[in-house]
């Protein structure tokens, strides 16, 4: 690196500033990428990192800020493309049902003409060739007949791929999550080579030795903002986990160090990898950490169906889940707010197997009171409420029915702060009535309020930390992979 | 060699068609001649191009309630207006065309479910179609009525038009950029965006072909029945779904195949004759359609998990 003359920008943003409602995606965060240089962004859940990502190739404009490709201010996805700024990212983004040569049809849009089908071929298993020597990809099969680590490999291959012009900017989102090892470093020395051949790449990973050992320079991103971008020789793994804390230091709850007697009343070993049993006690919040996506939903699931089963509904449900996507799998959204929240206790308030109104009702106002749903009538549609109450109403929900444990998914994205409050208050008051809640979050913030931590990585339990080993330090250090991947 | 899934997909409807053809000459050999063929075939050729236009709109995820209804009144235009006065006759039907791409930019930018959108063109369609000819009648252009009645050698006109159709519908939707990009929209539509494309565009693009290939069907229909009414097509919405799942086809994921939806339309005519050769009355021939539907469909999901078990062992 040349200190004395920078060399010139292939793509920045600048004071850029994104919201999604009231969640502050980024916050004025800076990210320059100059020419024939590897720059590496790490940072924890809700960093901002994708999001930045999404305003750099185009996808997303920014409510505030700027963004320029080569020095020229510009904005769309077309523009970003044409720049020669490509993306892979994290999901798969190949279209399953069309080949690899028809896949790269579609990626490149200047790959036309006669004969594009032959061209198309030969241009990704030369780059597939030449990244990763000796794959065993046969590029005439369609995708969906691909293992996703050969996937993986040929969205690399193409997007590094020139058809008329070259790129000049690549962003690789978490590239080496399906590929092993070997893989993983063939594609790392190929970065180090297309870098020295004057291109430039934007690489995020949650393996600290890839980012350590192949960037540059390194950004580190925490709540929308960048606090460290600095080059790299100036990092090591110890220093890249501290500058992705927290500065300041937060007040965590007074934890009553609690005797455990007797049985757990959960113990599962989730995953042949996981370092760890899954255990809990009665009583206690066990907080599944991590980085998004690592294993933790799918636990989870594994944990409930275990459990209740997904044939025959059972007659006394062991477990209640709380879903994080409301939208998606949580909320009736044609249902009123009593419906909605009355569905999973409708065997407790039926007689003769017909609801009994009055009883529901009951339960209903009972709820309503408790934790405090702001609506004139229980019986206005659920969508009348704003997200917060939404999520409170799938909390009552769960805690409405007899189970004596809770799995919440993630459920406080997107919910603001007081609301977030006063559920931690009713989390708190549930457990010491012997509630348990097995809880996954991707805030450091709740972490910090649970007795029991798992950390998850690459799909199983990195790390248990208990009571006083609870601190984001830990957490971070047990989510990012040190060295090479496991 | 190992088959790729595409091709594993095209075996069973080859093969149902074949065995129930089988089944048709062992029960009827006279059936075996270029008239019995041409007899047992002749219906499915407007049949094929609306299972083409099915295809079309299920490649992008979408699904077409109005197809039968639509096919109806593309009839109706062409046994009357096309033949009356030709030029107001195309007039028409080329607006039929842009009103479906206009349909797939309206269902992509409002984010509407096709299903809904398509039902309530259903009636739109049905409605101007009893306009045109409250009651049975017009008639059939000279061409149509010639083309549709030609006696080429050898082998019947049923059976080229079909292999026609074939050909061209997997030149267009297989080989060609734009079928790909179609069927990308239906794969993945975020990553066809991602990569700088229109998907209101494409899934116009898909629309109006898919509108072009029910006015053949349209055109088809009257040349053989020579006449038209205003409910004459009203069964090809069921038939042309199930088609275009018959021939390997798929509701969603973009995963279509113009060959076996030809191969799915001549195997559900076929069975229609089928049962009648069994002497099943007609008032059971449609649960026994349904009951061969099953069947083959029990077959493709047998033969898929058996793909996957292959694969993940």
């Amino acid at each position: 690196m040349n200190e004395s003359v920078p060399k010139p920008e292939v793509a920045a943003a600048r004071g850029v500033k994104v919201a999604f409602g009231a969640v502050k995606a980024l916050d004025g965060a800076d990210l320059i990428i100059r020419q024939s240089e590897c720059v590496g962004l790490v940072g924890h859940n809700g960093a901002g990192k994708s999001t930045i990502v999404n305003v750099i190739n185009g996808g997303l404009s920014p409510h505030e800020g700027t963004i320029s490709y080569g020095g020229v201010e510009a904005q769309g996805i077309s523009t970003a493309r044409a720049h020669g700024i490509r993306c892979v990212f994290q999901e798969l983004s190949l279209c399953p049902n069309l080949t690899v040569a028809e896949n790269a049809r579609v990626m490149h849009s200047d790959l036309k003409g006669s004969g594009w089908r032959r061209r198309g071929l030969e241009l990704v298993t030369q780059k597939l060739d030449d990244i990763f020597p000796g794959h065993a990809i046969d590029c005439e099969s369609v995708v969906e007949d691909l293992s996703i680590a050969e996937r993986q490999m040929v969205e690399i291959a193409i997007s590094f791929a020139a058809v008329a012009e070259a790129p000049k900017l690549v962003i690789l989102d978490e590239p080496t999550s399906s590929l092993d090892a070997g893989l993983a470093a063939q594609l790392m020395a190929y970065v180090r080579r297309f870098v020295g051949s004057g291109g430039s790449v934007l690489l995020i990973s949650h393996i600290l030795g890839e980012i350590l050992s192949t960037s540059d320079r390194i950004v580190v991103m925490k709540d929308g903002k960048v606090v460290a971008d600095r080059p790299a020789s100036e990092f090591d793994t110890r220093r890249l986990v501290e500058a992705m804390g927290s500065v300041v230091r937060h007040q965590g709850w007074e934890r009553a160090a609690k005797a455990h007697s007797g049985q757990p009343v959960l113990s599962v070993q989730l995953h042949p990898r996981s370092s760890h049993r899954l255990q809990a006690f009665g009583g206690e919040i066990v907080g599944l950490a991590g980085l998004g996506g690592h294993g933790q939903t799918e636990a989870l699931l594994e944990i409930y169906l275990s459990a209740n089963g997904n044939w025959w509904p059972t007659k006394e449900p062991k477990m209640a889940f709380v879903a994080g996507d409301r939208a998606l799998n949580g909320a009736f959204p044609l249902w009123s707010i009593l419906k909605n929240l009355s569905i999973s206790s409708l065997k407790g308030l039926s007689k003769r197997k017909l609801i009994d109104p009055v009883r529901e009702q009951e339960v209903s106002e009972r709820w309503k009171k408790r934790i405090e749903i702001r609506t004139p009538d229980m019986h206005n549609p659920i969508l009348s409420l704003s997200g917060g109450n939404q999520q409170k109403v799938l909390f009552a929900r769960a805690l409405a029915t007899t189970s004596k444990i809770v799995l919440m998914d993630d459920p406080m994205r997107g919910v603001d702060i007081g609301t977030k409050q006063e559920v931690y208050e009713i989390l708190r008051s549930e457990a010491s009535a012997g509630r348990t809640f097995i809880w996954y979050s991707t805030e450091m913030d709740e972490i910090r309020l649970c007795d029991r931590v798992y950390v998850f990585r690459d799909g199983a339990i990195a790390d248990e930390l208990v009571g006083a080993d609870i601190t984001e330090a830990n957490v971070l250090a047990a989510s990012f992979a040190g060295g090479a991947a496991a | 060699m190992k088959l790729s899934s595409g091709a594993i997909r095209l075996v069973i409807p080859a093969v149902s068609l074949a065995v129930l053809l089988a089944a048709v000459f062992y029960m009827q050999p006279r059936a075996m001649s270029y008239t019995g063929l041409n007899l047992l075939f002749n219906l499915a050729v407007p049949i094929a191009l609306a299972t083409i236009a099915q295809m079309l709109i299920m490649s992008v995820n979408d699904l077409d309630l109005s197809m039968g209804t639509f096919v109806s009144f593309t009839a109706c235009v062409t046994a009357t207006f096309l033949q009356t006065s030709p030029a107001i006759g195309i007039l028409i039907l080329a607006g039929a065309i842009a009103a479906y791409a206009a349909l797939g930019v309206i269902i992509h930018i409002r984010q509407l479910p096709s299903i809904v959108v398509t039902l309530g063109m259903s009636f739109v369609w049905g409605g101007l179609a009893v306009l045109l000819l409250p009651s049975p009648g017009g008639a059939a252009p000279g061409w149509v009525r010639w083309i549709m009645t030609a006696k080429p050698p050898v082998v019947p006109m049923a059976i080229v038009a079909s292999v026609i159709i074939a050909a061209i519908t997997h030149f267009l939707v297989m080989r060609s950029s734009l079928g790909v990009l179609i069927r990308g929209v239906g794969g993945n539509q975020r990553s066809v965006e991602r990569a700088g494309w229109s998907v209101v565009g494409l899934r116009a693009a898909a629309y109006a072909m898919a509108g072009f290939f029910a006015v053949l069907a349209g055109i088809a229909l009257v040349g053989l029945t020579t006449s038209a009414d205003a409910n004459i097509a009203l069964r090809y919405t069921l038939l042309s779904i199930a088609g275009v799942i018959l021939g390997g086809g798929e509701f969603v994921g973009g995963r279509v195949s113009p060959i076996g939806a030809v191969i799915g339309a001549l195997t559900l005519t076929l069975a229609g004759s089928f049962l009648s050769f069994m002497r099943i009355s007609p008032d059971w021939q449609i649960g026994a359609q349904g009951a061969i539907l099953i069947v083959v469909l029990a077959l493709r999901l047998f033969l898929n998990r058996l793909e996957k078990r292959e694969k993940n062992p």
